[in-house]
């Protein structure tokens, strides 16, 4: 692994050594060119200033020279050209025996499901070093990218196909807490990086890279409830990560969808004119089918349908009680 | 036509001719300008439609099944119709260009007379196609719903709402032009009508014939790829 | 040139005619030709002024002073504002109305009457992006990307028609120019003898002929999807989202030969006329620009390299990138051998030439970056990117746009400017401009993303002085726009030909006769031969 520099963050994946030369060996043809054309054209101003040299030289013919400039610079674009697109190539096509996370990128939480699962692990992803990594990738409703620097990956996610990207990442960043069932560590950022909407800035995921061991370990123990946190502090941990917080807020104030402030236990109206109370049968069904009552002002501003394992329903809604 | 203007120079000098715009020194130059200028416009009005054409060619690559299916819903009778009535008007409008060129400005009016009439029959002949496509449900993308009894296919594979879509984007477009060739047509029916063309001086008839064509050569690509091919 | 104007009573356009219906109703470019200017002078402050609240809410990590659906439409009708109300029109429409049949010894443009309604085209197109503004704006960003621009809930057609009505404006000033520089040349100018500011028009009046139709076809779908559903670029209903992209950058990256080959048509003739010396490969400069319109159509894929094309179509769009680098490098090469041997002052249009040279260089060689397929996967949809077109825009087409507007200022207005003020004002917009840009390249190649109302803790110092830089370059163009309009209010008079330039343009009266030239003149010799012409033609009069 190379540590950042001015210009580049960190290598952390097998793809990005060879990005890097590329990008330094344009940098410096680039440096090199720039420095000579601005060269020449500064020492002329001084030398032939009207001062120096009242009487201009008129230009004659000079066509080997221009055929020269003309064709010279192939003689560096050709190559810039050929190892951009080889190692193009390398970072399209994952090896065969790359672990396969499928990704659902959605208006604006990217939901992360591991081979066999079927419920999404949201805006947290833990992938094992020294592997590949393969991502499956498929968007809920409108373009976004999957970016990590660290990994020098780009790809966008497009509704109606699937789209791919893969690594094979170099070192650990996070480890496995066993006793708090949780990975931790400092984590890479993972971006969206195609214009989603409002809160495409916030379109946000965490990446830890883990030891082998620690992955399994992971996968083992993250269906399990954490053990020994009020149901409520969960339940706020939850809303975070499935990125309830991009469309609702806690305070009273409407971003997308209506604020969960005072929510629990008030009369709500919607938009076929009925109303009932909020209760936790009501909780739990806007979030596994939220068309089944729109909220009277909202409606088509459609909130995604979840899939949830009770005890995270239960830690919802014991947080959205909560916010009196 | 270069040589008549050239000779009406050497009478007329080049100052004085009514329809010699102050800017330009010879009724030739002005005559250039304005072929050139036309020829602009229709190289960017091709590229406008390639722009559908283009939409057209990939999603067929992508639904061949519906692009069959679809394409035996239009009314190739009707189609080939249309397609003598645009061809025909092209001949009247060459016409008309001809008796400008001529001098004989009564058939230059009558001919542009025939021309519009021909766009006017295009257009009834298009309506009822399109009433025909509503009824039946035949509509882009939405509101793509057949009717069944109206349609002559009973299965539309997926893609086919896609089909309507182009079909009624590109038609509609085409339509809009006929549309304005009516307006232009007209225009230069009256300008005739006042006599403001002479044996000199035809260069709009020639102009708006040219953008007539256009609208022509048009169609006789929609029309085989609308309707014939499958 | 055989027009030598004694000074007196000649008329001149500004005068000859009064009131505000001879403006409204005028036929003559060159009055046509200011009313452009004011109109993108305007929109190049509204933008300016977006960017500036861009910036300032970039200024700091979270909310500064807008939200983030705020700051969405900010930057969208920055983009918006600035690509199709300033800087497509702003060359052509502004400076080659006024000096195309100037440099042609031409009465007027082919068509007048045409260039009057692409001007009110113009007006029409910019009233319905106002319109937009009023009615809850877009927030689409400027490439209007579907499915988003076809599900947000902002008015999204009233800008999308704003922008189909302005591509006609652009078509019309393509079509009146390439026939007018056909057909409308003096006895003499042949081909070889056209100054390169019409070479580069004409090169451009080409792109906006071929290439804006198939935005205007573009932006229809677009708009008829919005309104009637029709799903050509939804997935939905079978639709492609990335044949959208294909559309949209099939007219977009021609479009941005639009916006720098005036740019660089301007730089022509200042780098001549401040070298006095006649401009270096004189064919090979011409041929440059009639190359970069062509094979600028061939590239469009480049912007896409990670958005689900083929291996196969981003090879050959990543070679044909690189090919369009050759014609910018040989017009780079020739400018600099333009100055060798030349006898060069450094007047105010020339500080501005040569910041074209500059920072145009850096913009073009950080294009290589994208173009090179695995460096782009890493460098696409970041702040590089906006680096990089900033470079070329800003440090290429407006330091043109703006030299251009130094250069000519005399004999449009028949005032001079205040040069002190002029090289202030350069001076912060050179700076502020640097500090603004150059550090986005490194957030980018960092990993900051583009079109990010927040962004984490450890952007914040870039951010911070990108921010810093803004300001300076901001208040480097409130001291120029101040500087013109003293110019107007109480400039010394002008000379006919301050720089002693033997361009064609110059041998009119100042400012110029209503009609250009009392008598046609015959054209004896090229644009830049400063040894043929006599002392006469030389004069600083
Ligand atoms: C004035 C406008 C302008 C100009 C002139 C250019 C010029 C070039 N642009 Fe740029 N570009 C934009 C405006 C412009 N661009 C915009 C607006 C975008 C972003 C749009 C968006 O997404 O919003 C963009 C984005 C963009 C991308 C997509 C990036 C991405 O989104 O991932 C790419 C990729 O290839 C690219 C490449 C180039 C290249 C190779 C050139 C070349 O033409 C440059 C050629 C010039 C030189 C190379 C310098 C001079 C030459 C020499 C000194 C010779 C010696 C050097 C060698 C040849 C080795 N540009
Ligand atoms: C010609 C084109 C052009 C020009 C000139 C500019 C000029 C500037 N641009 Fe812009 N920019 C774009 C085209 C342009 N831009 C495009 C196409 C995008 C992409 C949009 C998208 O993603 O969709 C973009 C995006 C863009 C971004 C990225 C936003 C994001 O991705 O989140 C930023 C951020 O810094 C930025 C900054 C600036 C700044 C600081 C200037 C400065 O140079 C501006 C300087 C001008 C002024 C400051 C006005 C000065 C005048 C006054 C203050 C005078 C006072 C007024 C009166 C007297 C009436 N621009
Ligand atoms: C893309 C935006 C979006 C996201 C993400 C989202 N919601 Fe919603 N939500 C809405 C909208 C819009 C409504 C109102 C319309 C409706 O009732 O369906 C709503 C309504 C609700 C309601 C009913 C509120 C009331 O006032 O009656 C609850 C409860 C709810 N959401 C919970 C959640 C939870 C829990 C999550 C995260 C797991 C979540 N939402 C994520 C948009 C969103
Ligand atoms: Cu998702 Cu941007
Ligand atoms: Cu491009």
């Amino acid at each position: 692994m190379k540590e950042a520099t001015v210009q580049l963050p960190r290598q952390m994946s097998t793809l990005a050594a060879s990005i890097d030369d590329m990008y330094y060996f344009i940098f410096w043809v680039s440096l090199f060119f720039f420095v000579a054309i601005i060269g020449v054209a500064v020492y002329c101003l001084f030398k032939y200033s009207a001062k120096n040299h009242p009487h201009a030289t008129p230009p004659g013919h000079h066509d080997v020279l221009e055929l020269f400039w003309t064709f010279a610079p192939l003689l560096l674009l050709i190559p810039m050209f050929h190892y951009g697109f080889k190692g193009y190539v390398k970072a399209m096509v994952a090896p065969d025996d790359a672990i396969e996370v499928r990704v659902r990128g959605k208006q604006w939480a990217w939901d992360f499901y591991y081979p066999g699962d079927t419920e999404a692990s949201p805006s947290e992803l833990v992938v094992p070093v020294g592997r590949p990594v393969k991502m499956v990738m498929s968007s809920q409703d409108v373009l976004h990218s999957f970016y990590i620097p660290e990994f020098r990956i780009k790809r966008d996610v497009v509704p109606g196909m699937y789209s791919s990207v893969w690594w094979t990442a170099l070192e650990t960043t996070s480890s496995y807490n066993a006793k708090e069932n949780k990975v931790v560590g400092e984590p890479l950022d993972q971006f969206c990086t195609e214009y989603c909407g409002t809160s495409h800035s916030q379109m946000l995921a965490k990446v830890h890279v883990v030891s082998e061991a620690d992955y399994q370990a992971f996968l083992s123990g993250k269906d399990r409830a954490p053990e020994g946190k009020p149901l409520e502090v969960v339940g706020a941990e939850l809303f975070k990560k499935n990125a309830c917080n991009t469309c609702h807020t806690v305070d009273g104030g409407a971003l997308v969808g209506p604020s969960f402030k005072g929510l629990f236990g008030k009369n709500e109206s919607f938009e076929d004119g009925s109303s009932n109370a909020v209760d936790e049968n009501y909780i739990r069904q806007s979030i596994l089918q939220p068309q089944a009552k729109i909220v009277k002002g909202f409606a088509g501003k459609n909130m995604p349908a979840f899939v949830l394992k009770d005890w995270k329903l239960d830690a919802l809604i014991a947080y959205i009680k909560s916010l009196k | 036509m270069s040589n008549s203007h050239s000779a009406n120079e050497e009478l007329h000098g080049h100052h004085g001719l009514p329809y010699l715009a102050h800017h330009f020194e010879t009724p030739i130059q002005q005559f250039d300008a304005a072929k050139l200028g036309m020829w602009l416009f229709l190289a960017q009005e091709l590229l406008f439609f390639s722009g559908l054409f283009v939409a057209y060619l990939v999603f067929r690559m992508w639904y061949p099944e519906a692009w069959s299916v679809c394409s035996h819903e239009l009314d190739w009778k009707m189609g080939t119709a249309n397609t003598l009535v645009l061809l025909f008007s092209s001949l009247t409008a060459v016409l008309a260009v001809r008796s400008a060129q001529l001098g004989e400005r009564k058939a230059t009016g009558n001919y542009i007379l025939v021309t519009i009439a021909c766009a006017f029959i295009f257009l009834v002949v298009k309506y009822f196609e399109y009433q025909h496509k509503f009824h039946a449900g035949l509509l882009p993308g939405h509101y793509f719903a057949p009717v069944a009894g109206h349609t002559i296919s009973s299965v539309f594979p997926p893609g086919s709402a896609a089909y309507f879509s182009v079909y009624f984007m590109a038609t509609g477009v085409h339509g809009l032009h006929v549309i304005i060739g009516i307006g232009v047509l007209f225009w230069i029916y009256l300008r005739n009508a006042k006599g403001e063309f002479t044996k000199d001086f035809w260069t709009p008839v020639d102009l708006v014939a040219l953008y007539w064509h256009l609208v022509d050569l048009i169609w006789i690509y929609l029309f085989p790829f609308l309707y014939l091919i499958d | 040139m055989s027009t030598v104007a004694t000074a007196g009573e000649t008329p001149n356009y500004l005068t000859h005619e009064r009131g505000v219906k001879s403006w409204l109703y005028t036929l003559d470019h060159k009055r046509i030709g200011l009313m452009y200017l004011a109109a993108v002078t305007l929109s190049f402050l509204v933008g300016g002024i977006f960017a500036l609240l861009v910036r300032l809410e970039l200024a700091f990590p979270g909310e500064t002073i807008m939200g983030p659906d705020a700051y969405n439409k900010s930057f969208t009708l920055h983009g918006a504002m600035m690509v199709f109300l300033f800087i497509i029109p702003a060359i052509p429409g502004a400076l080659g109305n006024f000096f195309l049949p100037l440099m042609l010894g031409a009465k007027d443009v082919a068509f007048p009457r045409l260039n009057l309604m692409s001007f009110y085209v113009y007006c029409v197109g910019a009233v319905f992006l106002v319109y937009s503004i009023i009615t809850g704006a877009v927030d689409t960003g400027w490439t209007f990307y579907t499915p988003y621009s076809t599900s947000t809930s902002a008015s999204v057609i009233s800008t999308t028609l704003g922008v189909f009505i302005l591509g006609f404006s652009s078509i019309l000033t393509g079509v009146n120019f390439v026939t007018t520089i056909h057909t409308m040349r003096a006895p003499g100018l042949h081909w070889r003898r056209l100054p390169l500011f019409v070479w580069g028009q004409y090169a451009t009046s080409v792109v906006q002929v071929l290439a804006t139709p198939v935005l205007a076809v573009t932006l229809l779908l677009l708009t008829m999807e919005r309104a009637f559903s029709l799903g050509i670029f939804d997935p939905k209903f079978g639709g492609d989202p990335v044949l959208f992209q294909h559309f949209f950058w099939f007219y977009s990256h021609p479009a941005v030969y639009i916006m720098i080959l005036p740019g660089m048509a301007v730089v022509n003739e200042i780098i001549a006329t401040f070298s006095r010396r006649a401009i270096f490969g004189y064919m090979f400069v011409a041929m440059s620009s009639v190359s970069l319109a062509l094979v600028g159509f061939l590239v469009w894929g480049h912007h896409m390299f990670v958005a689900g094309m083929s291996e196969y179509s981003t090879m050959v769009f990543s070679a044909l990138t690189f090919l369009v680098a050759i014609p910018s490098g040989v017009k780079v090469f020739n400018w600099t051998a333009t100055l060798y041997k030349g006898s060069i002052s450094l007047d105010s249009p020339m500080l501005w030439g040569l910041a074209f040279l500059f920072l145009f260089t850096i913009g073009g060689l950080t294009g290589l970056f994208l173009g090179t397929l695995n460096v782009d996967v890493h460098l696409h949809d970041t702040y590089f990117v906006v680096a990089h077109f900033h470079y070329v825009m800003v440090g290429g087409t407006v330091m043109g746009f703006v030299g251009g507007l130094h250069y000519w200022w005399p004999k449009m207005t028949g005032k001079m400017y205040n040069e002190v003020a002029a090289r202030i004002g350069f001076a912060f917009v050179f700076i502020g401009f640097n500090v603004t840009f150059l550090t986005q390249f490194v957030l980018g190649s960092q990993g900051m993303p583009r079109r990010y109302w927040d962004y984490l803790e450890r952007f914040r110092p870039l951010h911070g002085f990108s921010s810093i830089g803004a300001l300076i370059l901001g208040i480097g163009f409130f001291i120029l726009f101040g500087m013109f309009i003293m110019s107007l209010v109480n400039g010394k008079k002008a000379p006919r030909n301050p720089w002693g330039s033997v361009g064609f343009e110059w041998a009119t009266t100042t400012p110029p006769h209503p009609h250009n030239f009392e008598t046609t003149p015959v054209i004896r010799r090229g644009p830049y031969d400063y040894h043929l012409a006599t002392a006469e033609e030389l004069a600083k009069t």
